[in-house]
């Protein structure tokens, strides 16, 4: 009989964040590619706080990425890569249930629970 | 200022930020937020924003590497993950609802606190003594050295807890890794070697941004224009500094130049903070 251990979890969450950090990273610089080639001779002003512009909201990504705008596609990267180690964490959890570790199980599925809360937090602006 | 120029500026401060950060142990929030807000002027939310964003792929990044060599204790950074990310979330809230200058003023603080901290030098005697609740919890563990793999116990873990708590709520509030808190609270508290606790606790950081990290994406404190360039500069800085082997003794070299930096910029934070110009 096949016996997962430790190592074998280890291998895998190794190759979720590397593989996770690599996508959304090259996302961003495509993103990054297409923002400077349209908007590179625009005039920034980061000085005040302007509130949540339409293309960081679910609906407004999806239609950027579908037109091809750049912070769009950046932005997707970025929540790709906020999303990097949360997946990691729901990796483990599936992991330590196949080792019959409940306890872990259960540590892990709090983590799980208490992102989804911050996530669900209302605190949306 | 164009947005090329811009960029390319915070390009080159990223890289260099990520470069010192991984030779120091520090991460690079630690010259990010300094440079975005007192030398280019951006609004902290975004400069704790970008910055969180890029704690995120430097952890994520070596943590890819250090899991895969078993030193890190993935049952003791799971637990622990639950302090800092319920730590992060509250750190996150509260940093909405806090006037800027006192974040700033917070933020130049933690960065002296830090930077010394990051100088003392660390002498951890392994303990004998094993804790019941580390018992239950499967802490104690070893890891695989030159001369074959070494044992070592976990003790005072509520402790740890309460410390990793408070390292989760700076996290969140100022948008950095706060690894030298969760070393301190690892090998001060707890008593965990050097090697696994460095390990462990980078392994924990970017769950526990990503925390806070959800809470200011829904704000739209984390801008696509900004973030792209510090994401990119700090991993390539990153990587760049994981290559580069440091003797020792230029070592302790980098970190006493690397503590006077840091405490300069820190005094600018807190002055420009009680001020009220950020």
């Amino acid at each position: 009989m096949n016996k997962l251990k430790d190592t074998d979890i280890q291998a895998v969450i190794g190759w979720v964040l590397r593989t996770g950090v690599m996508l959304s990273v090259g996302i961003v610089f495509l993103g990054g590619a297409i923002y400077l080639y349209r908007h590179g001779h625009d005039v920034t002003d980061y000085r005040t706080f302007k509130g949540i512009p339409a293309y960081v909201q679910l609906n407004g990504i999806i239609n950027g990425i579908l037109t091809f705008r750049g912070r769009s596609i950046i932005q997707c990267g970025i929540i790709l890569l906020i999303a990097t180690p949360i997946i990691r964490v729901a990796f483990s959890a599936v992991g330590f249930a196949l080792e019959k570790d409940y306890l872990y199980t259960g540590i892990t599925l709090l983590v799980l629970l208490i992102i989804l809360a911050s996530m669900l937090g209302g605190h949306a602006g | 200022m164009s947005v090329i120029e811009l960029t390319i500026i915070i390009l080159i401060g990223s890289y260099f930020a990520g470069l010192l950060g991984s030779l120091t142990g520090l991460g690079g929030g630690f010259i990010i937020i300094p440079l975005l807000t007192l030398a280019l002027h951006v609004n902290i939310h975004y400069a704790i924003g970008a910055s969180l964003i890029s704690v995120i792929a430097t952890s994520s990044g070596s943590a890819a590497a250090y899991v895969k060599e078993g030193i890190t204790n993935m049952r003791l950074g799971m637990f622990l993950e639950i302090a800092t990310t319920a730590g992060a979330m509250a750190g996150a809230i509260a940093a909405i609802y806090t006037p800027t200058q006192y974040i700033a003023i917070l933020f130049g603080l933690i960065l002296i606190t830090s930077a010394l901290m990051s100088l003392h030098k660390k002498t951890v005697q392994l303990t004998k003594h094993k804790s019941y609740l580390a018992q239950k919890l499967k802490f104690n563990s070893s890891y695989p050295s030159a001369e074959g793999p070494v044992e070592y116990n976990v003790i005072n873990v509520a402790g740890g807890f309460f410390a990793m708590l408070f390292a989760g709520v700076i996290s969140g509030l100022l948008g950095i890794g706060s690894g030298a808190l969760k070393v301190v609270a690892m090998d001060g508290i707890m008593r965990i070697p050097f090697k696994v606790s460095t390990t462990t606790s980078n392994f924990m950081i970017g769950v526990t941004a990503a925390a806070s990290a959800v809470v200011y994406l829904q704000r739209g404190y984390i801008d696509p224009g900004l973030s792209m360039p510090v994401v990119i500069g700090v991993l390539l800085g990153a990587v760049t500094g994981s290559k580069i082997l440091v003797q020792s003794s230029s070592s302790k070299w980098i970190r006493i130049i690397f503590a006077i930096v840091v405490s300069v910029v820190a005094v600018q934070m807190i002055y420009n903070g009680i001020l009220g110009k950020i």
